[in-house]
């Protein structure tokens, strides 16, 4: 085995079998504190746990893209909000009233686009003024977040679409409507990343972007690009939850941000850029959505889920760190 | 006479206050092999910037074949065939062989997608080139450096090289690893590509070289013939002073030992070294970028754990696990990088003086401002600093005060050895003299001084005894009535010459 191979092993297989573990875990825990008679790893259980995990993992494989690639985003929660309001507010707009139910394919394109255009004005201030990604998009993430209060000041924005509501609780080949997206942008995420010269810049910049500008690889329009991706992606997630709710509080998306890039973090993504994994970030995004369910599943409260999640990612990042560490030569400071 | 691949005309390139290069002309034939030499600060660097694009000449032009090239950046330099392999690594550990080589330039197939199949196929042919033994799709961060610089090679492989700078290529490499290397320059001298070679090694300048030029301060000193000269003349071109420059001949009165290192060693950075310092004496280190000595500093400071050996103070064992250790024990570094590791540059002077004891100078819980003021006067005074008031930030002032608030912040602590790493670097040639009589003066006051310096005018005008050190190991040390040029030239070379002890 190549040197290096068995590290990289533990930690791209380190969040499936911690995934092992917790299904393991509140199965037989359930057995005992349940307050249902139902197994924990039922079948409808397992595909309700797949559609709720589907919001965030949206968002969290563009995260992906926006880390390995150096940068962050912290605006992605207010982006799900926004292009939430704009779904359902555009379907009462009078001409699209007028279409009858199939408006809402139009109502998509708005608040799909309304991603793209904020996440290219965050990428295009992170191009142009050079100021760190987290300071722009902390700064979007209030600036967004009070747009959609200008909208429709504390209350909700509503709108019920039944065949939208029909599409989105649909099931096909027995999973819901929000997983097949979950996966298919999981697949185009990984196919970009891997397979496409964009997707293999995105990891040269976020290693040695001082090599990549060297090699002629022109930073700035490239992560510009990955913040409208990441955009569409928060706005796509919103399309996918919304569809099926009907309405949006002004506060919804709130901390998504952060439990997006903690389902990242577990999966193995680095902050610094240059090195990540889809598919070890679908993995994060499960490893949350289990535990949240599970922790529900054995009668803990939502103060106890936060706690667990917490602490579990400091350990896993201090596993991390003792892994890569090791063998290197350490400088003691 | 065949057409240069490379040719420089007249090249001047000034800085700020700097000549840093002087009318530098000199040409690369096709399929010749042209040493470059010159000491540290000759002006080699900064030349090959102005090749790669990074600088741009004042005057003079540069000609890549019979066209007048003129680089913007290193791109534009890469597009005209001049390539760079350089001795610091350029690479992104995380990614395969073949896409650092094609980085920026991956084949590609419809909608964007990365041709992998001519990427591996091109990569591939490359290095079975080379001859090397991992293939395009290794990860460059499994692979050890001498590997790592295959790939840095095999990248100016891609394109169609006019001419190839080496950068010290050899620092990291082991001999069978130089052997491969040698093959490929070879190879690549065949294909009627211009090289240049930049190396302070002179055995294996004489190998492969064909001609040598050579730099000093910034200005051309001629080309030799490889085969018609010897290492003698190169030393004397590079040299060129007269052979008594300034060597220190005032010995202040020396006292009892106050460090004593017996056999220290530290993996592959340096090995069983031995020497001592007594108080009032100051000890030279001198040998080329990564020789050891840093390290061996940053062991005495406790930053770097020794693997063997011992480290004694005063005649007694101490074993230094942190800078708070050897703080405490009376060690003082005054770092290589004085604005990086030396200073705060937002803060003020006095602040900055302080910094080290400044829990010690309380009144109550609260920080002593007349204390911290006394201080600041007292080497203010002691060392001439010249500042307009404590307040001064001490990022307005010139290196040579900056390195003065450094030492002073250090002798408040009262040590007992006072290491200073490159005293000089980047400080105006006025305040150099300054600062190295000042040397000489803590000398005189009893303090134990070790210089660590790659300046060779610097290393013999402060020292009473020069440590010659060559790849981690102690070649010899000279007294300061002993030492040559030439003979301190070529123990730094790794030429072991007999007189003197080995551990003095």
């Amino acid at each position: 085995m190549a040197p290096g191979t068995w590290s990289t092993f533990l930690r791209r297989g380190a969040i499936w079998a911690f995934i092992a573990l917790e299904l393991a875990f509140f199965s037989i825990a359930g057995e005992f504190l349940s307050v249902s008679d139902k197994a924990f790893m039922n079948w409808d259980n397992m595909l309700l746990l797949l559609k709720q995990s589907a919001p965030l993992g949206i968002i969290a494989m563009g995260m992906t893209l926006i880390m390995v690639n150096g940068n962050i985003d912290l605006s992605v929660g207010a982006i799900f909000a926004l292009a939430a309001v704009i779904l359902l507010d555009s379907m009462t707009w009078p001409f699209m009233a007028a279409m009858g139910d199939w408006s809402f394919l139009l109502a998509w394109v708005f608040a799909l686009l309304a991603g793209v255009a904020l996440g290219a004005l965050n990428g295009f201030l992170v191009w142009k003024t050079g100021v760190d990604a987290f300071i722009i998009t902390l700064g979007a993430m209030l600036g967004f977040r009070g747009l959609v209060f200008m909208y429709n000041g504390e209350n909700p924005t509503s709108h019920l679409n039944w065949t939208l509501v029909d599409f989105a609780e649909a099931q096909f080949l027995g999973l819901h409507t929000a997983t097949w997206f979950l996966l298919v942008v999981t697949a185009g995420m990984w196919w970009l990343m891997n397979r496409t010269v964009h997707g293999r810049n995105a990891y040269a910049i976020g290693d040695n972007r001082e090599a990549a500008v060297n090699a002629g690889i022109r930073v700035g329009p490239h992560m510009m690009i990955n913040f409208m991706i990441i955009g569409f992606l928060a706005a796509l997630s919103a399309v996918v939850f919304y569809s099926e709710s009907g309405s949006v509080n002004p506060n919804d998306g709130m901390l998504y941000e952060l439990w997006i890039i903690t389902a990242v973090v577990l999966g193995g993504t680095k902050l610094t850029g240059g090195s990540g994994s889809i598919i070890s970030t679908l993995g994060g995004v499960l490893a949350i959505q289990i535990l949240r369910r599970g922790l529900n599943h054995i009668g803990a409260d939502t103060s106890t889920v936060n706690l667990v999640i917490g602490l579990i990612l400091i350990a896993v990042l201090f596993l991390d760190r003792q892994l890569n560490v090791k063998g290197k030569e350490a400088l003691r400071i | 006479m065949t057409r240069p691949a490379l040719r420089l005309e007249n090249i001047v390139k000034t800085f700020p206050g700097v000549r840093a290069l002087d009318g530098v002309s000199f040409e690369v034939l096709p399929g010749e092999v042209h040493a470059l030499m010159g000491e540290n600060g000759a002006g080699k660097s900064t030349l090959m910037k102005v090749l790669g694009g990074i600088h741009q000449p004042n005057e003079g032009r540069i000609l890549v074949g019979e066209e007048p090239a003129v680089m913007a950046n290193p791109l534009e330099a890469k597009a005209k065939g001049i390539v760079f392999i350089h001795q610091e690594l350029s690479l992104a550990e995380e990614l395969s062989v073949a896409e650092n080589i094609y980085l920026g330039e991956l084949p590609r197939k419809s909608f964007g997608r990365v041709d992998w199949a001519t990427l591996y196929a091109r990569t591939d042919e490359i290095l079975k080139k080379l001859k090397v033994g991992f293939d395009a799709r290794t990860m460059v961060g499994t692979l050890s450096i001498a590997n790592q610089q295959m790939v840095e090679i095999a990248r100016a492989l891609t394109v169609d090289a006019k001419a190839v700078i080496f950068d010290e290529p050899t620092a990291s490499l082991t001999d069978s690893e130089k052997v491969v290397l040698f093959e490929v320059i070879d190879d690549l001298k065949k294909d009627g590509v211009g090289i240049i070679y930049i190396s302070h090694r002179m055995e294996e300048i004489f190998k492969i070289t064909d001609r040598i030029s050579v730099l000093r301060d910034g200005e051309y000193r001629g080309t030799l013939v490889t085969k018609e000269t010897t290492e003698d003349d190169v030393t004397q071109l590079m040299i060129g002073r007269s052979l008594d420059l300034s060597r220190n001949h005032e010995h202040a009165e020396v006292g009892d030992v106050a460090l004593e290192v017996r056999g220290l060693s530290c993996g592959d950075l340096y090995r069983d070294i031995s020497f001592e310092i007594r108080r009032g004496e100051v000890v030279g280190f001198y040998g080329l970028v990564g020789a050891g000595r840093t390290e061996i500093a940053e062991t005495l400071f406790g930053l770097r754990a020794p693997s063997a050996g011992q480290i004694l103070l005063d005649g007694e064992e101490v074993h230094l696990g942190s800078p708070v250790d050897a703080i405490a024990r009376g060690i003082s570094l005054v770092p290589e990088d004085r604005k990086g590791q030396g200073l705060v540059l937002g803060m003020n002077c006095r602040d900055n003086m302080t910094l080290p004891q400044v829990g010690d100078l309380t009144a109550g819980p609260f920080v002593s401002d007349g204390a911290e003021i006394a201080i600041f006067d007292q080497y203010r005074d002691k060392l001439d600093i010249r500042t307009p008031g404590w307040r001064q930030t001490v990022g307005n002032l010139s290196g040579g005060n900056q390195q003065k608030i450094v030492i002073g912040k250090w002798l408040s602590m009262h040590p007992t050895l006072l290491i200073v790493d490159e005293p000089t670097r980047g400080i105006d040639v006025g305040s150099k003299s300054e600062i190295h009589k000042l040397i000489r003066q803590l000398a005189s006051q009893g303090y134990a001084v070790m210089v660590i310096s790659s300046e060779m005018p610097e290393v013999l005008h402060v020292s009473d005894r020069i440590v010659a050190m060559y790849h981690g190991e102690l070649i010899r040390t000279f007294t300061s009535d002993e030492v040559t040029e030439d003979s301190l030239i070529q123990a730094i070379s790794g030429i072991r010459t007999d007189g003197g002890d080995k551990a003095a």
